[in-house]
């Protein structure tokens, strides 16, 4: 599957959901409508910290046209002594985040919702529910929240035998790095901070519940997983799986956000409640109060290099916020941040420390950036230290097939050593730069996931194909999809049609995350394929009344192979369909897997950034992107995901980040003053595909979503460097830090 | 939860009668581009909206004599472009318009709109303050014509009364060897507002500067005009030394806050670099090169 000579594999086709989006006919979260519907709507704390004493909805139920009034009472509880998995989530800090329960935990924490039938009046309901609540201290960033006399946010989370913040720990080893500093020449140990950042999706969340007379509940939203939402709106409603249907609608981008749910159990209860069909749709200001951004973090990162430029040691010490409740990506953070080398000596700590601000989620290669972040930047100043090439010290120290990682695997084959030696001999390395230009490279790596997955191929009557597969398409997975099916059965991309189906239509498949996507489906569409392949064998060879195993197919066709070769003429797609009936009727096959060896993806960056030192702007001019792709099975959308992942990286370095008033209230909650970057703030952004085929897939795919978020930051800080001479140890870096540094350093000369 | 009435005279004597029978609590419709914002996010509630885009002269662009610009206060920015004059004589007013917002945006967003909103980060008012243009505004009792640095008086307030609308911006004539320019200070490189902006407008002859203005934006409560700028740049030759002093001069007039989208410090620092580089603007398009 593998080869040049592939006909679909490897081609630009058009993507299947284009035409529907830049019509404006496809549908997201927000554009279902259904009769009776009416509006539901959050009331938010105004307390960035706060005990419940007690609600008061009668006020509200009684004005016209409100039809239902919920609290947490109405959630289902998970008591916080037990935990709950669901996926890597749990649901005793779910129930929690969805409807704040002994307190609000941060300045926009639900703690009722309102249906009524005109967003107007669920607005003023709103304003007549009335909250007694004890306002309690509050604390938001790290460095507050891990002081001993800081305000407890969880009592019944201890640390070290007392209450505390720190919420949990992991830690990675490997050898012994107190040796292993014995070895170095030269160590260098520095801290970082990052900030928090959010994703930054387009499109809000949003959803219509409809709950029948029977109980049984239908949900349209915008999400990464219809079956994670099936799954946590039973878990927080009691409605049984069975009764509930899900329905994903298109997705205005996730990138790890939507992994979770808001208002879909809310939606789901209050329509249970009314009677009618409930649609809720968060505001932009609500998404960037209450929707989970990504962890901000401080870091301290030792490491040891001997001369000759072999690390022989390596130490990390990660505390991320995981927001108001427990789960921040430590696993990411320390699990990814020292895996592109082999290193003999590993010690990797993580902190997980909660704080009154909203509770993180998943954020493209969770934790991976900033892991990398602070690893990255070290390794350009051992490499500066002992005079080496930060590439070729990279190079030295690559991972190959057979390293033993840190986090536990040892890696088959993997490309991280030809996304270096790529990096190394592109021509952007050679362009010369001007004054106040620098150059700055840095590496990453993200695991990867598998898991479940389920297909279900079908020829139609006419001899065409239907694929429906169980995830959200948001990385251009149906066209993918397409691109592996048309190659297998040799038939042309147009006559597969790729659809998404609702958790009543597919079996069950895990979300979009992971960059598990096409690895995982693309394995359940190739096994329902081969099986509609021995199908479609068979029948030939019924119809010829020869041996099934005496039939090829090739090109589309049946064709009698061995001894029989030429003996009969091949017979189509088209005619096998045409006659399914007679040969043992419907022609289709369905797939159920629980994936496995989805290894991880590596990255290289390059970064030229120039900086206007009288405003302190920083702007990048130059970007390459080097990463191991597996096989890039639909080129177009795996250079998307590696553009994309810059971009999100260029503007958490620069400029992005959540500004809290002394209130503890997010002071910028808009895309004016939350500073992403825009399409004029960024260069072309360059890609290099590096094909190193994943050996335990059939088509050799690799997740390639994620790990374009893990250099970027590093590598940009790098290149700041090599323009001024000035090393940053915090983001953003926005142009006021960035002008003050070089005054300070004008002022140090 | 009042409903709201919706008017759009075709005169300016019914907008006016209209607008000030409300008694303050009727909003002008111009381009609507910060009017329908405030709206949503609740932070007004108005009883009336009195659209001026159908009364033709606060709609038109005219030219009364060479040189000499009348600008209707609702035109917008992209109307104004199209105007094959207007921009060959105030380049830096045509730009500060046309930096608000995306392409959209500047489809509808107005000179007057820009300077009622009352911002003191509206990036065409230092830009006007520097022109030296004066405001018509028209009441129940008539017209009159106010400089344009004298409509702001704090954040979000002007000096127009609740029953005035504003009607047209008057650009003065200027003599040969007259350049002006727009510069603003925003992290990224559009869609964001002002953290500083800067209008210069110069007339030189020779090598002498003989008429000079400075507007400040987002510096303070309200744009400045930097007398103080001024009076250096006038009867010199633009050299280092006097752009020196005269960013210096915009430095100490500087009354910033601290906010989210920027720190007092860099708010002064950046105010001195862009009457630098506004002024070097300005000095090219005056010398026609």
């Amino acid at each position: 599957m593998n080869d040049a000579n592939n006909k679909w594999i490897g081609k630009r086709t058009i993507r299947p959901d284009g035409a529907d989006k830049v019509t404006g006919q496809a549908t997201f979260g927000a554009d279902t409508t259904m009769p009776g519907m009416i509006w539901g709507k959050v009331l938010r704390s105004p307390h960035a910290h706060a005990n419940i004493r007690s609600i008061d909805t009668s006020k509200a139920e009684s004005l016209p046209g409100v039809k239902a009034v919920i609290t947490s009472a109405d959630v289902t509880n998970y008591s916080p002594e037990k935990s709950v998995i669901l996926g890597i989530q749990d649901m005793r800090w779910m129930t929690r985040n969805v409807m704040a329960r002994e307190k609000a935990l941060f300045h926009g924490h639900p703690v009722a919702a309102v249906a009524a039938t005109s967003q107007k009046i669920a607005d003023q309901a709103c304003k007549l529910i009335e909250v007694d609540y004890e306002v309690l201290p509050w604390v938001v960033e790290i460095d507050d929240a891990i002081k001993s006399d800081a305000p407890i946010l969880h009592e019944f989370i201890e640390f070290e035998g007392k209450p505390s913040n720190i919420a949990g720990t992991l830690e990675h080893k490997k050898g012994d790095v107190q040796t292993g500093f014995e070895e170095a020449d030269v160590i260098v140990e520095r801290s970082f901070t990052t900030r928090p950042v959010h994703q930054g999706y387009i499109e809000p969340h949003a959803c219509l519940v409809s709950v029948s007379a029977d109980g049984r509940a239908t949900i349209w939203s915008s999400s990464q997983g219809q079956f994670m939402v099936r799954a946590m709106t039973s878990m927080l409603t009691d409605i049984p799986q069975s009764s509930i249907r899900a329905i994903p609608a298109e997705i205005g981008g996730g990138f790890g956000g939507k992994t979770i749910v808001y208002l879909e159990p809310l939606a789901t209860i209050l329509s249970k409640k009314s009677g009618r069909p409930v649609k809720m749709v968060m505001s932009r200001e609500e998404v960037m109060r209450a929707s989970g951004p990504t962890s901000g973090s401080k870091s301290t990162v030792k490491m040891g290099i001997k001369k000759d430029g072999s690390i022989v040691a390596a130490q990390g010490t990660y505390y991320l916020q995981a927001g108001a409740l427990p789960g921040s990506p430590i696993r990411g953070a320390v699990g990814c941040a020292f895996a592109p080398y082999d290193i003999p000596n590993v010690h990797a700590l993580g902190y997980d420390v909660v704080s009154n601000r909203s509770k993180v989620a998943a954020y493209r290669a969770p934790g991976a950036p900033i892991g990398a972040f602070a690893v990255e930047c070290v390794i350009d100043e051992i490499s500066e230290a002992i005079g080496m090439d930060p590439l070729e010290v990279r190079l030295k120290n690559a991972a190959k097939e057979g390293t033993q990682a840190a986090h536990g695997p040892v890696y088959p084959r993997i490309g991280y050593y030809e996304t270096v030696e790529a990096a190394l001999s592109h021509p952007h390395r050679e362009i010369p730069l001007g004054k106040f230009q620098g150059r700055g490279v840095a590496s990453g790596f993200w695991f990867n996931a598998g898991g479940e997955s389920s297909s279900q191929v079908n020829i139609t009557e006419d001899g065409n194909v239907v694929v429906t597969t169980g995830h959200p398409d948001i990385g251009g997975s149906r066209a993918s999809i397409a691109n592996i099916t048309a190659e297998l059965l040799g038939i042309d991309y147009k006559r597969v049609s790729v659809l998404i189906g609702d958790t009543a239509t597919i079996g069950y498949s895990n979300l979009t995350g992971g960059s598990r996507v096409l690895f995982a489906s693309g394995m359940a569409v190739t096994d329902s394929t081969e099986k509609v392949i021995v199908s479609l064998k068979e029948r030939a060879a019924k119809i010829w009344d020869i041996d099934p195993e005496a039939v090829d197919w090739e090109d589309g066709y049946a064709r009698p192979a061995g001894a029989n070769a030429g003996m009969f003429d091949p017979l189509s797609l088209e005619e096998l369909a045409e006659r399914a009936t007679e040969t043992g009727g419907p022609i289709g096959a369905g797939s159920q897997l629980n994936t496995a060896g989805a290894e991880g993806g590596f990255a290289t960056h390059m970064c030229d950034v120039e900086v206007d030192i009288d405003l302190g702007i920083v702007r990048i001019i130059r970007y390459t992107s080097f990463q191991d792709v597996g096989r890039a099975v639909h080129p177009s959308y795996v250079e998307g995901q590696l553009q994309g992942g810059a971009a999100q990286g260029i503007g958490w370095a620069l400029n992005e980040e959540y500004i809290y008033d002394s209130e503890g209230r997010v002071d910028n909650p808009g895309f004016l003053d939350y500073r992403m970057p825009v399409c004029s703030d960024l260069p072309m952004l360059d890609t290099v595909m590096i094909e190193v085929p994943n050996p335990k897939h059939p088509q050799g795919v690799r997740g390639v979503g994620e790990v374009p978020l893990v250099p970027p930051l590093a590598a940009i800080r790098n290149a700041i460097y090599d323009a001024l001479g000035i090393r940053f140890y915090g983001l953003p870096m926005s142009p006021p830090v960035v002008l003050e540094a070089l005054e300070q350093g004008e002022a140090a000369e | 939860m009042s409903d709201i009435q919706y008017l759009a005279p075709t005169t300016l004597d019914e907008a006016v009668s209209a607008y000030s029978g409300a008694k303050g609590s009727a909003r002008i419709l111009a381009g609507g581009t910060d009017l329908l914002v405030q709206m949503r996010a609740g932070m007004i509630n108005p009883s009336l909206i009195v659209d001026i885009k159908k009364i033709e002269e606060i709609n038109t662009v005219r030219e009364t004599e060479k040189g000499v610009f009348v600008v209707g206060a609702s035109v917008s920015g992209m109307e104004l472009a199209k105007n094959p004059n207007f921009g060959k004589t105030w380049p830096g007013v045509l730009e500060a318009l046309n930096l608000i917002g995306s392409t959209q945006i500047q489809g509808r967003a107005s000179l007057g709109g820009n300077l009622c909103n009352g911002s003191p980060a509206g990036d065409s008012v230092p830009a006007l303050v520097a022109a030296k243009a004066t405001l018509t505004v028209q009441g129940p009792n008539g017209r009159r014509e106010i400089p344009v640095k004298e409509v702001p008086v704090g954040p979000g307030k002007t000096s127009l009364a609740d029953n005035e609308i504003a009607v047209s911006f008057s650009f003065p004539s200027r003599p040969p060897g007259s350049g002006d320019a727009y510069l603003r200070m925003i992290p990224r490189t559009e869609m964001d507002i002002a953290v500083v902006g800067c209008g210069v407008n110069l007339t030189l002859e020779g090598d002498i500067c003989t008429s000079a203005c400075v507007g400040l934006g987002a510096v303070a409560p309200i744009v400045l005009e930097v007398e103080g700028a001024a009076e250096l740049l006038i009867g010199s030759q633009l050299d280092e030394d006097t752009i020196e002093k005269t960013a210096e001069a915009c430095r100490a007039c500087c009354d910033p806050i601290d906010d989210k989208r920027g720190t007092i410090s860099y708010r002064t620092k950046v105010s001195g670099v862009l009457l630098k580089r506004a002024v070097a603007i300005a000095a090219k398009r005056a010398k026609g090169v």
